[in-house]
């Protein structure tokens, strides 16, 4: 869920208002925008995508990160740059050197056109595929 | 700079009345839903020179599952023997119950519409690198989603059509003749009520997960089905309805084409037996009822690793915000419910038209069943995807021809067809209690002990509990029949509603087959080789639909040896 918006960063343009899909912010004249509807996001990633100062970090997980959690701690994750790291994932930072990768999920989020490299395709494969470790 | 290409425009929708409180449109055609089916059928519309306006609930171009997924969509070019040897694979995957015929025209509407989108002026952030495991030497479109669903909004506008955002719709319109003729909704951002007049309509609004929280479906509630059943249409393989997806532990990212190559690992650390993700699931998820699973990427070599994880920007972002390497390490993982989002089931079209049989009404991507595409399988993201472009671009166009043929829809008298979640047929006052329905629902449609492993005791249980619910008819019925609550209320309805008919359809369907999965019929039934047609609202029917699955040669071989024995 979201988590931060960074009060140093944001400019205020209030695209995340605008962009998020479940309606999570509110606009606040004069002001940064406010997550007003926390239980309603939805964990998409978007506004993170498209916040153009990279002032937004959204945790990955379903329910609110716990008081005391370094996902929450704004100078933790700008730290760590990872205010924004969606945006950097799929090209849309601008104005930055990034050597991250970018680039196309093909079939990514289908589970029947992946195949694993050649030497042992799963979906023809009948032997067990366990690595050679046995426990985790 | 090269020149931005030229697309026709279509004439604007007229506004009829633009007030703080109200807006009004009137158009040729209203898409409701903004993701891949409801901007295809928009630019299909648009292209045919309708006046298109299109309603999203949240942003068109961010709203819905397809926007942070992938654009992997099923592309198979029009050779016999290779759309032959695709077809074969997913013909038995689910479980015989798609058609041939229907799959090579979708399959030749995905092929020639996406190579129209270059040309549309489609130019991805990032360079797109090629997936290093798609079939060599073949025609595929790449990019992010974002990038994808960015730019279909944008073509939807060149091409003519409004964009209402944040304004969910609430009820069909209907005209004396019973004949769709628009919708009505509310604008939350805005605070006001919208109509829509239009000469026919495209559901274009999803499936539903019951707000799983699987990436950007808790958009998808169900209400647009439920419209359009109120409006007089059915639905098809409801039963398939309960997929699962495989996430790392906690989250929402269901985006995982990876875990088909992955190693996985029982609460005590013991191997799990597996194959491939279609015929383990059922281990995979038994094995998450005992306790928290582990999954590694075990099959990639390092080498690898990189363009891998290049091609799954948004779950190796998850997982880099995590701290877990998921090649090197195991990492737990959990499920969220995919319902009917990733199951096939949804309303029934009749044609390539993408037609309901309701007068004025069509139905488009995951709105609309999927069964013929792939069974009782799941449709995931390519095929999905694949349908979506065909059953947008049938929709849109079939709709646009229709509202040519009708008279303007503002002379004529409409009313809306709405009622749970909205009003009660007499004048008590209703009690809107969303949030303890939303739970109610919930508690019986996303339990994996409930909904992945069925039983004609559990689905009775379920269907009784979800019953007691419906005949209370003053429950989920807002103050005010537009409005902040009443697109809460709606909502649940439409949850409500969508589980109700899941439910009496898989108990129905005595046999396990594709995704459903009954502990009292574990076999497969092969004299039930037929899909299922449900409707109805207060009172629901289930019956076999009399248009049996189209198979290839050899699968049917099988088949009737099969019944045979």
């Amino acid at each position: 869920m979201i988590e931060v918006i960074d009060a140093e960063r944001c400019t205020e343009c209030d695209i995340c208002v605008r962009v998020c899909p479940t309606n999570v912010f509110d606009a606040v004249p004069g002001g940064i925008p406010v997550i007003a509807r926390h239980s309603d996001c939805q964990t998409c990633f978007q506004c993170e995508a498209w916040c153009p100062a990279d002032a937004i970090f959204v945790s990955p997980s379903r329910t609110p990160e716990p008081a005391g959690s370094p996902l929450r701690d704004a100078a933790h994750l700008a730290e760590n740059d990872l205010l924004g790291l969606y945006r950097e994932r799929i090209g849309w930072r601008r104005g930055r050197d990034t050597t991250a990768p970018t680039s196309p999920p093909p079939s990514g989020d289908d589970y029947h056109r992946w195949a694993t490299p050649p030497a042992n395709d799963p979906l023809t494969s009948t032997t067990t595929t366990t690595s050679s470790r046995s426990t985790p | 700079m090269p020149s931005r290409p030229v697309v026709a425009r279509a004439p604007h929708p007229r506004v009829v009345r633009d007030d703080p409180d109200d807006l009004v449109l009137d158009a040729d055609v209203l898409v409701i839903g903004g993701g891949p089916a409801g901007t295809w059928a928009a630019i299909a519309a648009t292209e045919a020179g309708a006046r298109v306006v299109v309603a999203d609930k949240g942003y068109c171009g961010t709203s819905g599952v397809a926007a942070t997924a992938g654009v992997g969509h099923w592309l198979v070019p029009p050779e016999p023997q290779i759309r032959d040897e695709e077809i074969s694979v997913r013909e038995a995957q689910g479980g015989y119950l798609s058609d041939r015929a229907w799959l090579q025209d979708i399959l030749d509407e995905a092929w020639y519409r996406t190579e129209l989108i270059p040309g549309w002026g489609y130019r991805p952030a990032a360079a797109p690198v090629r997936n290093p495991l798609a079939p060599v030497g073949r025609r595929s479109f790449a990019g992010t989603a974002p990038d994808y669903l960015r730019f279909l909004r944008g073509r939807t506008k060149r091409g003519g059509a409004t964009i209402l955002d944040h304004s969910p719709a609430l009820e069909l319109l209907i005209d004396d003749d019973g004949r769709v003729s628009g919708a009505t909704g509310y604008q939350r951002q805005l605070g006001r009520t919208w109509t829509v007049l239009a000469g026919a309509v495209v559901v274009a609004t999803g499936g539903t997960t019951w707000k799983s929280h699987s990436l950007g479906s808790d958009v998808d509630t169900g209400e647009g089905t439920l419209m359009a059943v109120e409006a007089g249409a059915h639905l098809s393989s409801m039963e398939f309805s309960n997929f699962y997806g495989m996430v790392p532990l906690g989250t929402s990212m269901d985006k995982n084409g990876f875990f088909i190559a992955a190693s996985y690992w029982d609460h005590e650390g013991k191997p799990i037996e597996y194959r491939n993700l279609h015929s383990s699931r059922a281990e995979l998820l038994a094995a998450s009822t005992r306790g928290t699973i582990s999954a590694q990427f075990t099959q990639f070599p390092v080498a690898a690793q990189p363009t891998v994880r290049a091609a799954m920007p948004n779950f190796f972002m998850v997982t880099d915000k995590l701290g877990i390497d998921p090649f090197r390490e195991p990492f737990p993982i959990d499920w969220v419910q995919e319902g009917t989002v990733r199951g096939t089931g949804g309303v029934h079209v009749l044609d390539r038209d993408s037609w309901t049989g309701v007068d004025g009404l069509y139905a488009a991507g995951d709105a609309a069943a999927r069964d013929r595409v792939v069974g009782a399988a799941t449709g995931a993201g390519g095929p999905n995807l694949a349908w979506a472009i065909a059953s947008g671009t049938w929709a849109g166009r079939a709709a646009s021809r229709d509202a040519g043929r009708t008279g303007r829809p503002q002379r004529r008298q409409v009313h809306g067809a709405g009622e749970r979640g909205l009003r009660t047929r007499d004048t008590h006052a209703g009690e809107p209690q969303w949030e303890q329905v939303q739970a109610a629902v919930q508690a019986e449609m996303h339990p994996i002990e409930k909904a992945a492993f069925r039983s004609d005791e559990s689905l009775r249980t379920s269907g009784t509990s979800l019953e007691r619910l419906w005949e209370q008819p003053r429950l989920l019925v807002p103050e005010q029949p537009s409005g902040l609550q009443a697109i809460r209320t709606r909502e649940v309805a439409g949850m409500l509603a969508t589980a109700r008919w899941v439910i009496e359809t898989a108990r129905s369907r005595t046999e396990t087959r594709g995704m459903h999965t009954r502990t009292d019929y574990p076999e497969t039934d092969p004299a039930q080789s037929y899909r299922l047609l449900t409707g109805g609202l207060d009172s629901i029917w289930v019956e076999v639909d009399d248009e049996l699955p189209v198979i290839g040669r050899a699968h049917e071989r099988e088949h009737s040896l099969a019944v045979a024995r």
